[in-house]
């Protein structure tokens, strides 16, 4: 067995044998601090994970012993920091199951990443009156972009239509592909609604027709996992910090024959290969895309988290959040007056939802006084929030280290805002 | 930590919030101004009727927010109706400041209602919740707008 497919092995299953929650819950240091002489019921993980303990430590250590900048310098701080963060390259890679390591370029957020996509591939690949398929449940990160593109370009955005349940029309989908259509970005997983996307299905009929499929994985790959050869997809983009890792870096893969198409996206240090003033010439990928130091420290903490996950085992985190949100669903649902956006029957770890006409606001504030955190708002994904015709859900997510009896609080604290609002 | 809540959300405050008074839009308006808190997607429009004295002669809004936001609204209306523009100045910036200012004694401005402000108290709990501030502030900061003659604001 070769390495990559016994750590493929390893990510799915895991390296230590079962899952304890109450023990995962000790490797996250926040967890243990009280809110308002309350628990901390963290349930807005979605919006950004806590760090564990492995994190933080790497991070600590990073910084204390081993920080200088990377790809520069011969002295021994310099090359052990570099070490360290191709290392982390090499850890994402393999999470990913990426052919090459040089098909992840780091970026400062998912959000940079499909920016970095719409302004280096969509400027030279797209002409006027090209057409970009976007989703009725995208977050803004995945629809401004392509806005701001159009404006520049003249090219035109559709909209994969939904259904009530918050699932794709895969028939309006494929009608919406034309001669036109370049460019596919769609979502693996909703932020809002917590909908799994059929993104296999997605790429096959898009590259049936030549079409280029860019996958937001910012929420799949936290609870799903992803095997980006296996998808085929062309860009998948995700950021650290929902995966437990710091905030500032994000990961753009790309298939390397289409990032080595691609012009840069910065120009700056570190990607360069010979700089003069009458002409520049490039690194090859994935340095091309990451002008200026990077953000070293998140990059090898990022690496951290992944080599956590891998160690507790996808197969293992996602059927303990499975369980959570079978649970919640149950308990939420007797809630009088509770209506939960988001039933579609392939989803993960998100519950949204409104309650009579208590506004999300007071819904979150109210429990939060009760050591519960959740997020209260449109999830940066107005047009969604438009479709069901209300401005704004409460949104409950679950991660690895929730737990049944956080669902309870969560749930008692709702029949509080029901005392209240009477 | 529920004394907190019970300040916040008052009797007062949730009959407003589920009961907004002047929750209309008058024909006769002749300043209006929408306003957005971008962080929740609330939105309201402010409409007023001033005439050329400047007194305000009707004031109502319309949209959708949170019961502080709706009560606010609400006891707004209620409050500028037959005040000046200046006496409704004042009474905007001692109340912006009574959400904002951790100094419960706040300093009232010269000219303000008093009695209006008095009423407005039950909105005082806000300072305990700063995310919550702008939901209190998002009517006044339209009204303000609208009185103005601006056509949109926004509390970001």
């Amino acid at each position: 067995m070769n390495e990559i497919v016994r750590l493929r092995q390893d990510i799915e299953t895991g390296t230590k044998s079962g899952f304890d929650v109450y023990e995962v819950r000790k490797d996250f240091p926040i967890l243990s601090r009280t809110i308002y002489d309350k628990p901390l019921v963290y349930l807005d993980s979605a919006a950004s994970a806590q760090k564990p303990r492995q994190v933080i430590d790497t991070m600590v250590r990073t910084m204390t012993e081993e920080y200088a900048n990377v790809h520069r310098g011969v002295h021994w701080l310099s090359s052990t920091a570099t070490t360290r963060f191709e290392a982390a390259r090499k850890s994402v890679q393999c999470f990913i199951n990426a052919r090459e390591d040089r098909e992840i370029v780091f970026t400062r957020s998912a959000t940079e990443a499909v920016n970095l996509v719409a302004a280096s591939w969509g400027r030279t690949n797209l002409r006027e009156g090209d057409e970009i398929v976007i989703s009725r449940m995208e977050h803004h990160a995945n629809i401004v972009p392509w806005q701001m593109l159009r404006t520049e370009k003249g090219i035109v955005l559709k909209v994969v239509p939904i259904d009530e349940r918050g699932t794709l029309d895969m028939d309006a989908f494929e009608k919406l592909l034309g001669p036109k259509t370049k460019l596919v970005a769609i979502t693996h997983m909703s932020n809002a609604l917590g909908t799994i996307n059929p993104v296999a299905d997605i790429v096959r009929i898009a590259h049936d027709k030549g079409i280029t499929v860019l996958i937001d994985g910012c929420q799949g790959i936290t609870h799903l996992g992803v095997d980006v050869q296996a998808l085929d997809a062309d860009f998948y983009v995700f950021s650290g910090h929902k995966l437990y890792g710091p905030t500032g870096v994000g990961v753009l893969y790309g298939k390397a024959a289409i990032l080595e198409a691609m012009p840069p996206y910065q120009g700056g240090g570190d990607m360069i290969a010979r700089v003069t003033f009458e002409e520049t010439t490039f690194k090859g990928i994935p340095h091309r895309f990451e002008a200026g130091t990077p953000a070293i420290v998140e990059v090898i903490g990022l690496g951290a988290a992944l080599d956590y996950l891998t160690e507790l085992g996808l197969d293992a985190i996602a059927a303990h959040e499975r369980d959570l949100l079978t649970y919640a669903t149950k308990q939420l649902s007797e809630i009088p007056g509770l209506r939960i956006y988001g039933t579609s029957p392939t989803k993960a770890s998100i519950l949204s939802f409104t309650m009579g006409d208590v506004h999300p606001h007071d819904i979150g504030t109210i429990i939060d006084r009760a050591g519960v955190a959740v997020r209260a708002g449109h999830h940066c994904a107005q047009p969604l929030m438009d479709f069901y015709d209300v401005a704004a859900t409460v949104r409950a997510s679950f991660a690895l280290y929730n737990t049944r009896e956080e669902v309870d609080a969560l749930a008692s604290a709702l029949r509080r805002v029901q005392e209240i609002f009477g | 930590m529920m004394d907190d809540l019970r300040d916040l959300y008052q009797e007062v405050i949730l009959d407003h919030g589920k009961n907004p008074r002047n929750f209309r839009h008058p024909e006769d308006a002749n300043r209006e101004a929408r306003g957005d808190n971008p962080m929740c997607g609330d939105k309201l429009t402010v409409y007023l009727r001033v005439n050329p004295d400047g007194r305000v002669e009707d004031a109502a809004f319309e949209g959708r927010g949170c019961a502080i936001s709706t009560a606010s609204a609400s006891m707004m209306t209620e409050m500028i109706r037959g005040k000046t523009e200046a006496q409704v100045k004042a009474l905007f910036e001692s109340f912006h400041e009574m959400c904002t200012k951790d100094d419960p004694e706040h300093v009232h401005h010269e000219g303000v209602d008093e009695e209006a402000m008095e009423k407005l108290q039950v909105l005082a709990g806000i300072r305990q919740f700063p995310m919550r501030v702008k939901c209190a502030t998002l009517a006044w900061h339209t009204m303000d707008a609208a009185m103005a003659g601006a056509r949109k604001t926004s509390t970001e």
